[in-house]
Protein backbone atom coordinates (compact mmCIF):
# COMPACT_ATOMS: atom_id res chain seq x y z
CA UNK A 1 0.00 0.00 0.00
CA UNK A 2 1.48 3.22 -1.03
CA UNK A 3 1.28 6.61 0.51
CA UNK A 4 -0.33 7.70 -2.73
CA UNK A 5 -3.08 5.53 -2.67
CA UNK A 6 -3.59 5.91 1.43
CA UNK A 7 -3.76 9.41 -0.23
CA UNK A 8 -6.02 9.22 -2.20
CA UNK A 9 -8.88 6.72 -0.40
CA UNK A 10 -8.40 9.29 2.39
CA UNK A 11 -9.45 12.06 -0.23
CA UNK A 12 -12.28 10.00 -1.61
CA UNK A 13 -13.69 9.56 2.13
CA UNK A 14 -13.05 13.28 2.87
CA UNK A 15 -15.24 13.97 0.21
CA UNK A 16 -17.86 11.80 1.15
CA UNK A 17 -17.53 12.81 4.51
CA UNK A 18 -19.03 15.83 3.53
CA UNK A 19 -21.83 14.54 1.73
CA UNK A 20 -23.75 13.02 4.52
CA UNK A 21 -26.96 12.36 2.45
CA UNK A 22 -24.63 10.02 0.45
CA UNK A 23 -23.49 8.13 2.95
CA UNK A 24 -26.50 7.98 5.00
CA UNK A 25 -27.91 6.25 1.67
CA UNK A 26 -25.06 4.16 0.67
CA UNK A 27 -24.86 2.39 4.51
CA UNK A 28 -29.10 1.81 4.92
CA UNK A 29 -30.16 1.35 1.45
CA UNK A 30 -29.65 -2.16 1.14
CA UNK A 31 -30.51 -2.68 4.31
CA UNK A 32 -34.33 -0.21 3.82
CA UNK A 33 -34.78 -2.71 0.66
CA UNK A 34 -34.47 -6.01 2.32
CA UNK A 35 -37.01 -4.70 5.06
CA UNK A 36 -39.02 -3.93 2.41
CA UNK A 37 -38.55 -7.72 0.51
CA UNK A 38 -38.85 -9.30 4.06
CA UNK A 39 -42.60 -7.84 4.13
CA UNK A 40 -42.69 -8.26 0.79
CA UNK A 41 -42.51 -11.87 0.97
CA UNK A 42 -44.46 -12.45 4.38
CA UNK A 43 -42.97 -15.59 4.79
CA UNK A 44 -39.85 -16.64 6.36
CA UNK A 45 -39.02 -19.18 4.24
CA UNK A 46 -39.54 -17.06 1.04
CA UNK A 47 -37.19 -14.97 2.58
CA UNK A 48 -34.34 -17.00 3.35
CA UNK A 49 -34.13 -18.12 -0.02
CA UNK A 50 -34.06 -14.92 -1.15
CA UNK A 51 -32.27 -12.80 1.03
CA UNK A 52 -28.70 -13.52 0.79
CA UNK A 53 -28.47 -13.10 -2.65
CA UNK A 54 -29.81 -9.96 -2.55
CA UNK A 55 -27.00 -9.48 0.59
CA UNK A 56 -24.66 -9.88 -2.39
CA UNK A 57 -26.75 -7.74 -5.64
CA UNK A 58 -27.70 -4.55 -3.76
CA UNK A 59 -24.03 -3.71 -2.75
CA UNK A 60 -23.15 -4.58 -6.06
CA UNK A 61 -25.53 -2.21 -7.88
CA UNK A 62 -24.45 0.43 -5.86
CA UNK A 63 -21.16 0.76 -5.69
CA UNK A 64 -21.35 0.46 -9.49
CA UNK A 65 -23.48 3.62 -9.42
CA UNK A 66 -21.50 5.48 -7.30
CA UNK A 67 -18.12 4.63 -8.53
CA UNK A 68 -19.21 4.97 -11.95
CA UNK A 69 -20.18 8.98 -11.34
CA UNK A 70 -17.48 9.08 -8.76
CA UNK A 71 -14.87 8.63 -11.58
CA UNK A 72 -16.82 10.23 -14.70
CA UNK A 73 -17.03 13.27 -12.68
CA UNK A 74 -12.83 13.19 -11.96
CA UNK A 75 -12.24 12.64 -15.63
CA UNK A 76 -14.73 15.73 -16.43
CA UNK A 77 -13.58 18.40 -13.38
CA UNK A 78 -9.97 17.88 -15.05
CA UNK A 79 -8.90 16.74 -11.64
CA UNK A 80 -7.79 13.72 -13.56
CA UNK A 81 -5.67 15.67 -15.64
CA UNK A 82 -3.90 17.52 -13.28
CA UNK A 83 -3.08 14.23 -11.40
CA UNK A 84 -1.91 12.74 -14.18
CA UNK A 85 0.96 15.42 -14.65
CA UNK A 86 1.70 14.47 -10.94
CA UNK A 87 3.92 11.50 -9.40
CA UNK A 88 0.96 9.03 -8.92
CA UNK A 89 0.47 5.79 -10.66
CA UNK A 90 -3.10 5.04 -12.78
CA UNK A 91 -3.09 1.82 -10.47
CA UNK A 92 -2.47 3.63 -7.25
CA UNK A 93 -5.20 6.19 -8.55
CA UNK A 94 -7.53 2.92 -8.73
CA UNK A 95 -6.59 0.96 -5.74
CA UNK A 96 -7.11 4.61 -3.62
CA UNK A 97 -11.06 4.42 -5.01
CA UNK A 98 -11.13 0.32 -4.44
CA UNK A 99 -9.63 1.03 0.00
CA UNK A 100 -12.18 3.72 0.14
CA UNK A 101 -15.16 2.20 -1.19
CA UNK A 102 -14.05 -1.30 0.06
CA UNK A 103 -14.26 0.02 3.41
CA UNK A 104 -17.50 1.61 2.58
CA UNK A 105 -18.42 -1.66 1.59
CA UNK A 106 -17.73 -3.32 4.50
CA UNK A 107 -19.64 -0.99 6.65
CA UNK A 108 -22.69 -1.66 4.18
CA UNK A 109 -22.61 -5.30 4.17
CA UNK A 110 -22.13 -5.13 7.78
CA UNK A 111 -25.41 -3.09 8.57
CA UNK A 112 -27.20 -4.84 5.73
CA UNK A 113 -26.59 -8.75 7.10
CA UNK A 114 -27.05 -7.45 10.92
CA UNK A 115 -30.06 -6.07 9.87
CA UNK A 116 -31.29 -9.31 8.22
CA UNK A 117 -29.65 -11.94 10.60
CA UNK A 118 -31.06 -10.85 13.82
CA UNK A 119 -34.59 -8.35 13.03
CA UNK A 120 -35.69 -9.77 9.87
CA UNK A 121 -34.58 -13.43 10.98
CA UNK A 122 -32.73 -14.64 8.49
CA UNK A 123 -30.75 -18.13 9.03
CA UNK A 124 -27.82 -19.43 7.79
CA UNK A 125 -25.51 -22.33 8.12
CA UNK A 126 -22.57 -21.61 7.46
CA UNK A 127 -20.02 -18.72 8.85
CA UNK A 128 -21.34 -15.36 9.12
CA UNK A 129 -17.79 -13.85 8.20
CA UNK A 130 -17.89 -15.99 5.16
CA UNK A 131 -21.01 -14.62 4.01
CA UNK A 132 -19.60 -10.91 4.78
CA UNK A 133 -16.12 -11.83 2.90
CA UNK A 134 -18.90 -12.77 -0.56
CA UNK A 135 -20.98 -9.71 -0.02
CA UNK A 136 -17.87 -7.52 0.13
CA UNK A 137 -15.83 -9.09 -2.53
CA UNK A 138 -19.57 -8.01 -4.65
CA UNK A 139 -19.04 -4.94 -3.77
CA UNK A 140 -15.87 -4.49 -4.59
CA UNK A 141 -16.47 -6.72 -8.00
CA UNK A 142 -19.31 -3.58 -8.87
CA UNK A 143 -16.81 -0.89 -7.83
CA UNK A 144 -14.02 -2.19 -10.42
CA UNK A 145 -16.38 -2.54 -13.04
CA UNK A 146 -18.17 0.95 -12.47
CA UNK A 147 -14.80 2.49 -13.08
CA UNK A 148 -14.12 0.14 -16.06
CA UNK A 149 -17.50 1.16 -17.30
CA UNK A 150 -17.22 4.98 -16.50
CA UNK A 151 -14.83 5.04 -19.02
CA UNK A 152 -16.65 4.81 -22.05
CA UNK A 153 -19.53 7.50 -20.97
CA UNK A 154 -19.21 11.31 -21.95
CA UNK A 155 -21.83 12.25 -19.25
CA UNK A 156 -23.42 11.42 -15.94
CA UNK A 157 -26.56 10.46 -17.88
CA UNK A 158 -24.69 8.14 -19.77
CA UNK A 159 -22.91 6.98 -17.16
CA UNK A 160 -26.49 5.79 -15.01
CA UNK A 161 -27.70 4.31 -18.02
CA UNK A 162 -24.89 1.89 -17.88
CA UNK A 163 -26.34 0.91 -14.56
CA UNK A 164 -29.29 -1.14 -16.48
CA UNK A 165 -27.25 -2.44 -19.35
CA UNK A 166 -24.46 -4.22 -17.32
CA UNK A 167 -25.59 -4.83 -14.18
CA UNK A 168 -29.28 -5.97 -14.47
CA UNK A 169 -28.92 -8.22 -17.14
CA UNK A 170 -26.67 -10.23 -14.65
CA UNK A 171 -29.09 -9.69 -12.00
CA UNK A 172 -31.79 -11.36 -14.01
CA UNK A 173 -29.11 -13.71 -15.18
CA UNK A 174 -27.74 -14.97 -11.68
CA UNK A 175 -30.30 -17.51 -10.31
CA UNK A 176 -32.25 -15.73 -8.26
CA UNK A 177 -35.39 -15.35 -10.39
CA UNK A 178 -34.97 -18.82 -11.71
CA UNK A 179 -32.45 -20.94 -10.59
CA UNK A 180 -29.48 -21.08 -13.42
CA UNK A 181 -29.63 -25.02 -14.16
CA UNK A 182 -33.37 -24.57 -15.47
CA UNK A 183 -32.46 -21.72 -17.45
CA UNK A 184 -32.24 -22.33 -21.70
CA UNK A 185 -29.18 -23.68 -22.57
CA UNK A 186 -28.13 -20.76 -24.34
CA UNK A 187 -28.83 -18.40 -21.46
CA UNK A 188 -27.56 -20.60 -18.97
CA UNK A 189 -24.31 -20.25 -21.02
CA UNK A 190 -24.31 -16.66 -21.20
CA UNK A 191 -25.24 -16.92 -16.77
CA UNK A 192 -22.24 -18.93 -16.37
CA UNK A 193 -19.69 -16.25 -18.27
CA UNK A 194 -20.89 -13.11 -15.56
CA UNK A 195 -19.65 -13.20 -12.22
CA UNK A 196 -22.51 -12.01 -10.54
CA UNK A 197 -24.02 -15.79 -11.10
CA UNK A 198 -20.50 -17.24 -8.94
CA UNK A 199 -21.21 -14.47 -6.09
CA UNK A 200 -25.06 -15.47 -5.72
CA UNK A 201 -24.01 -19.18 -6.20
CA UNK A 202 -21.41 -18.86 -3.34
CA UNK A 203 -23.68 -16.72 -1.09
CA UNK A 204 -26.11 -19.48 -1.53
CA UNK A 205 -24.17 -22.09 -0.62
CA UNK A 206 -22.81 -20.65 2.55
CA UNK A 207 -26.51 -20.04 3.26
CA UNK A 208 -27.64 -24.06 3.07
CA UNK A 209 -24.23 -25.52 3.94
CA UNK A 210 -21.70 -25.40 7.10
CA UNK A 211 -19.29 -26.62 4.32
CA UNK A 212 -16.77 -24.80 2.57
CA UNK A 213 -16.17 -26.76 -0.86
CA UNK A 214 -13.83 -26.72 -3.86
CA UNK A 215 -16.86 -25.27 -6.15
CA UNK A 216 -17.41 -22.29 -3.13
CA UNK A 217 -13.36 -21.92 -3.17
CA UNK A 218 -13.59 -21.70 -6.54
CA UNK A 219 -16.63 -19.49 -6.81
CA UNK A 220 -14.71 -17.12 -4.48
CA UNK A 221 -11.36 -17.17 -6.81
CA UNK A 222 -13.65 -16.53 -9.72
CA UNK A 223 -15.28 -13.26 -8.18
CA UNK A 224 -12.16 -11.66 -6.80
CA UNK A 225 -10.98 -12.46 -10.29
CA UNK A 226 -12.84 -10.38 -12.12
CA UNK A 227 -13.01 -7.62 -9.69
CA UNK A 228 -9.30 -7.29 -10.36
CA UNK A 229 -9.30 -7.86 -13.98
CA UNK A 230 -11.86 -5.24 -14.15
CA UNK A 231 -9.74 -3.11 -12.24
CA UNK A 232 -6.65 -3.20 -14.33
CA UNK A 233 -9.17 -2.99 -17.42
CA UNK A 234 -10.33 0.24 -15.72
CA UNK A 235 -6.33 1.60 -15.20
CA UNK A 236 -5.63 0.78 -19.15
CA UNK A 237 -8.36 3.14 -19.52
CA UNK A 238 -6.99 6.50 -17.62
CA UNK A 239 -4.26 7.54 -19.89
CA UNK A 240 -1.45 9.91 -19.45
CA UNK A 241 -2.17 11.48 -22.73
CA UNK A 242 -5.66 12.51 -24.36
CA UNK A 243 -6.28 13.55 -28.09
CA UNK B 1 19.96 32.40 -18.88
CA UNK B 2 19.21 28.75 -19.52
CA UNK B 3 16.22 27.04 -21.14
CA UNK B 4 13.44 25.81 -19.23
CA UNK B 5 10.90 24.99 -22.49
CA UNK B 6 11.87 24.00 -25.74
CA UNK B 7 9.91 23.50 -28.16
CA UNK B 8 10.33 22.34 -31.67
CA UNK B 9 8.21 21.72 -35.20
CA UNK B 10 5.41 21.12 -32.52
CA UNK B 11 2.14 19.84 -34.53
CA UNK B 12 -1.19 18.52 -32.40
CA UNK B 13 -4.01 17.36 -34.69
CA UNK B 14 -7.13 17.09 -33.09
CA UNK B 15 -10.60 15.77 -34.15
CA UNK B 16 -8.90 16.06 -38.13
CA UNK B 17 -8.34 19.44 -37.48
CA UNK B 18 -3.99 20.96 -36.80
CA UNK B 19 -4.85 22.86 -33.63
CA UNK B 20 -1.24 23.72 -33.47
CA UNK B 21 1.10 24.24 -36.39
CA UNK B 22 4.70 23.59 -36.75
CA UNK B 23 5.10 26.12 -33.71
CA UNK B 24 8.86 26.83 -32.46
CA UNK B 25 9.45 28.75 -29.08
CA UNK B 26 11.75 28.61 -25.92
CA UNK B 27 10.98 29.50 -22.29
CA UNK B 28 13.52 30.74 -20.52
CA UNK B 29 14.13 30.49 -16.54
CA UNK B 30 13.80 33.07 -14.36
CA UNK B 31 10.91 35.04 -16.48
CA UNK B 32 7.31 34.92 -16.95
CA UNK B 33 6.55 33.97 -20.62
CA UNK B 34 2.95 35.43 -21.52
CA UNK B 35 1.31 33.41 -24.24
CA UNK B 36 -1.56 35.42 -25.89
CA UNK B 37 -3.88 35.14 -28.51
CA UNK B 38 -7.98 34.99 -29.08
CA UNK B 39 -9.82 31.84 -27.38
CA UNK B 40 -10.14 28.72 -29.77
CA UNK B 41 -6.58 29.60 -31.37
CA UNK B 42 -4.45 26.15 -29.54
CA UNK B 43 -3.03 27.94 -26.43
CA UNK B 44 -4.77 25.16 -23.82
CA UNK B 45 -3.39 22.61 -26.82
CA UNK B 46 -0.16 23.84 -26.55
CA UNK B 47 0.00 24.26 -22.75
CA UNK B 48 -1.17 20.52 -22.33
CA UNK B 49 1.64 19.51 -24.37
CA UNK B 50 3.84 20.95 -22.35
CA UNK B 51 3.06 19.15 -19.17
CA UNK B 52 3.17 15.93 -21.44
CA UNK B 53 -0.95 15.17 -21.41
CA UNK B 54 -1.67 15.90 -24.69
CA UNK B 55 -1.36 13.40 -27.74
CA UNK B 56 0.81 15.33 -30.56
CA UNK B 57 1.18 14.50 -33.99
CA UNK B 58 4.56 15.44 -34.34
CA UNK B 59 7.61 17.89 -32.90
CA UNK B 60 9.99 18.37 -30.06
CA UNK B 61 8.66 19.26 -26.24
CA UNK B 62 11.64 19.08 -23.88
CA UNK B 63 11.09 20.21 -20.32
CA UNK B 64 14.15 20.17 -18.48
CA UNK B 65 16.00 18.65 -20.52
CA UNK B 66 13.60 15.75 -20.61
CA UNK B 67 11.13 14.45 -23.05
CA UNK B 68 7.43 16.31 -21.80
CA UNK B 69 5.31 13.84 -19.71
CA UNK B 70 8.50 11.67 -17.98
CA UNK B 71 8.11 11.14 -14.68
CA UNK B 72 11.10 12.30 -13.20
CA UNK B 73 9.41 15.98 -14.30
CA UNK B 74 6.45 15.32 -12.70
CA UNK B 75 6.85 16.95 -8.94
CA UNK B 76 9.33 19.73 -11.15
CA UNK B 77 6.12 20.83 -13.11
CA UNK B 78 3.06 22.87 -11.58
CA UNK B 79 0.16 22.96 -14.09
CA UNK B 80 -3.24 24.46 -13.64
CA UNK B 81 -5.60 24.10 -16.01
CA UNK B 82 -8.01 26.71 -17.65
CA UNK B 83 -11.48 25.27 -15.49
CA UNK B 84 -10.57 24.57 -11.89
CA UNK B 85 -9.17 21.66 -11.58
CA UNK B 86 -9.81 21.28 -7.52
CA UNK B 87 -12.50 18.71 -5.72
CA UNK B 88 -15.72 21.01 -5.09
CA UNK B 89 -16.87 18.68 -2.44
CA UNK B 90 -13.70 19.07 -0.15
CA UNK B 91 -12.39 22.47 1.40
CA UNK B 92 -9.63 24.24 0.26
CA UNK B 93 -7.13 23.14 2.55
CA UNK B 94 -8.36 19.80 2.38
CA UNK B 95 -7.63 19.97 -1.65
CA UNK B 96 -4.06 21.23 -0.99
CA UNK B 97 -3.10 18.43 1.58
CA UNK B 98 -3.88 15.85 -0.74
CA UNK B 99 -2.25 17.44 -3.87
CA UNK B 100 1.00 18.16 -1.32
CA UNK B 101 1.19 14.69 0.10
CA UNK B 102 1.10 13.58 -3.70
CA UNK B 103 3.70 16.07 -4.44
CA UNK B 104 5.64 15.06 -1.04
CA UNK B 105 5.98 18.73 -0.60
CA UNK B 106 6.50 19.72 2.91
CA UNK B 107 3.98 20.71 5.17
CA UNK B 108 4.27 24.40 5.54
CA UNK B 109 3.62 24.40 1.64
CA UNK B 110 -0.09 24.40 2.38
CA UNK B 111 -0.11 27.27 4.02
CA UNK B 112 2.20 29.36 2.18
CA UNK B 113 0.60 28.64 -1.10
CA UNK B 114 -2.93 29.77 0.60
CA UNK B 115 -1.11 32.83 1.29
CA UNK B 116 0.17 33.34 -2.30
CA UNK B 117 -3.00 33.49 -3.59
CA UNK B 118 -4.51 35.20 -0.93
CA UNK B 119 -7.07 32.42 0.26
CA UNK B 120 -6.18 32.47 3.97
CA UNK B 121 -9.11 32.98 5.29
CA UNK B 122 -11.06 30.46 2.87
CA UNK B 123 -9.22 27.51 3.85
CA UNK B 124 -11.76 25.76 5.68
CA UNK B 125 -14.67 27.01 3.34
CA UNK B 126 -16.09 24.08 0.69
CA UNK B 127 -14.32 24.71 -2.34
CA UNK B 128 -18.45 24.35 -3.81
CA UNK B 129 -19.14 27.47 -2.13
CA UNK B 130 -16.65 29.25 -2.98
CA UNK B 131 -16.68 32.62 -6.13
CA UNK B 132 -15.77 32.01 -9.55
CA UNK B 133 -12.83 34.18 -9.01
CA UNK B 134 -11.90 32.08 -5.63
CA UNK B 135 -12.05 28.82 -6.87
CA UNK B 136 -9.60 29.47 -9.65
CA UNK B 137 -7.37 30.80 -7.15
CA UNK B 138 -7.62 27.59 -5.06
CA UNK B 139 -6.60 25.63 -8.28
CA UNK B 140 -3.68 27.94 -8.92
CA UNK B 141 -2.54 27.59 -5.46
CA UNK B 142 -2.14 23.58 -6.07
CA UNK B 143 0.10 24.37 -9.35
CA UNK B 144 2.43 26.44 -6.66
CA UNK B 145 2.91 23.18 -3.86
CA UNK B 146 6.07 22.17 -3.93
CA UNK B 147 9.04 23.91 -5.29
CA UNK B 148 7.90 23.83 -9.32
CA UNK B 149 11.03 24.49 -11.75
CA UNK B 150 8.50 24.93 -14.84
CA UNK B 151 4.65 26.90 -13.79
CA UNK B 152 2.61 26.25 -16.63
CA UNK B 153 -0.70 28.11 -16.17
CA UNK B 154 -3.41 28.13 -18.65
CA UNK B 155 -6.12 32.01 -17.68
CA UNK B 156 -5.33 32.19 -14.30
CA UNK B 157 -6.33 35.51 -13.82
CA UNK B 158 -9.83 35.21 -15.55
CA UNK B 159 -12.63 36.72 -13.71
CA UNK B 160 -10.40 38.51 -10.59
CA UNK B 161 -10.56 42.12 -10.05
CA UNK B 162 -8.10 44.58 -10.75
CA UNK B 163 -6.47 44.67 -7.44
CA UNK B 164 -6.34 40.61 -7.50
CA UNK B 165 -4.86 40.99 -10.76
CA UNK B 166 -2.06 42.97 -9.89
CA UNK B 167 -1.42 40.88 -6.29
CA UNK B 168 -0.88 37.38 -8.79
CA UNK B 169 1.07 39.25 -11.29
CA UNK B 170 3.58 40.62 -8.53
CA UNK B 171 3.52 36.81 -7.69
CA UNK B 172 4.14 35.36 -10.49
CA UNK B 173 7.22 37.55 -10.77
CA UNK B 174 8.66 37.30 -7.43
CA UNK B 175 8.60 33.36 -8.31
CA UNK B 176 10.35 34.25 -11.50
CA UNK B 177 12.98 36.26 -9.89
CA UNK B 178 13.14 32.91 -7.42
CA UNK B 179 14.42 30.79 -10.89
CA UNK B 180 10.95 29.46 -11.80
CA UNK B 181 10.06 29.51 -15.44
CA UNK B 182 6.74 30.44 -15.67
CA UNK B 183 4.38 30.38 -19.33
CA UNK B 184 0.84 32.09 -18.45
CA UNK B 185 -1.74 32.24 -21.36
CA UNK B 186 -4.40 34.74 -21.58
CA UNK B 187 -6.67 35.82 -23.69
CA UNK B 188 -6.46 39.82 -22.78
CA UNK B 189 -4.27 41.78 -24.08
CA UNK B 190 -3.80 44.79 -21.47
CA UNK B 191 -1.87 41.40 -19.20
CA UNK B 192 0.69 40.85 -22.31
CA UNK B 193 2.37 44.40 -20.93
CA UNK B 194 3.20 42.61 -18.03
CA UNK B 195 4.99 39.72 -18.96
CA UNK B 196 8.81 39.59 -19.60
CA UNK B 197 8.47 37.63 -23.09
CA UNK B 198 5.48 37.41 -25.07
CA UNK B 199 3.94 34.85 -27.94
CA UNK B 200 1.64 35.76 -29.69
CA UNK B 201 -0.55 33.23 -31.46
CA UNK B 202 -3.27 33.00 -33.76
CA UNK B 203 -5.04 29.86 -35.33
CA UNK B 204 -2.53 27.52 -34.11
CA UNK B 205 0.71 29.21 -35.42
CA UNK B 206 2.89 31.65 -33.06
CA UNK B 207 3.16 35.12 -34.98
CA UNK B 208 5.63 36.67 -32.90
CA UNK B 209 8.36 35.40 -30.16
CA UNK B 210 9.90 38.76 -28.58
CA UNK B 211 9.73 41.22 -25.54
CA UNK B 212 6.69 43.67 -25.44
CA UNK B 213 9.05 46.63 -26.14
CA UNK B 214 10.27 44.99 -28.93
CA UNK B 215 7.19 44.14 -30.18
CA UNK B 216 5.64 47.96 -30.04
CA UNK B 217 9.13 49.07 -31.91
CA UNK B 218 8.99 46.86 -34.47
CA UNK B 219 5.37 47.60 -35.43
CA UNK B 220 5.27 51.15 -34.41
CA UNK B 221 2.14 50.33 -32.58
CA UNK B 222 1.21 52.02 -28.96
CA UNK B 223 -0.35 49.53 -27.43
CA UNK B 224 0.38 45.53 -27.98
CA UNK B 225 -3.38 45.31 -29.03
CA UNK B 226 -2.34 47.39 -32.01
CA UNK B 227 0.65 45.57 -32.33
CA UNK B 228 -0.78 42.52 -32.14
CA UNK B 229 -3.31 44.06 -35.40
CA UNK B 230 -0.25 44.96 -37.48
CA UNK B 231 0.84 41.43 -37.18
CA UNK B 232 -1.78 39.63 -37.95
CA UNK B 233 -2.62 41.90 -41.12
CA UNK B 234 1.06 41.78 -42.69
Amino acid sequence: MTVNTLATAKRILTQLRHDHRTVALMVLMPSLLLVLLRYVFDSGQAFNRAAPALLGVFPFTIMFIVTSITTLRERLTATLERLMTMPIGRVEVLLGYALAFGLVAVVQVAVAATVALTWLGLEIAGSVWLLLVIAVLDALLGMALGLFASAFARTEFQAVQFMPAIVMPQVLLCGLFVPRDRMATVLNWISDALPLSYAVDALTRVTTSAEVDGTLVRNLVVIAGCALVALLLGAATLRRRTP
Amino acid sequence: MSTAVDVGGLRVVRGGREVVRDVTFEVPRGSVTGLLGPSGCGKTTLLRAVVGVQVVASGRVTVLGHPAGSPVLRDRIGYSTQSPSVYADLTVAENLRYFASILRAPRGDVDRVLEEVGLKGNADQLVTTLSGGEKGRASLAVALLGKPEVIVLDEPTVGLDPVLREDLWLLFHRLADAGAALLVSSHVMDEAARCDRLLLMREGAILADDTPDALRARTGAQDLEQAFLALVRR
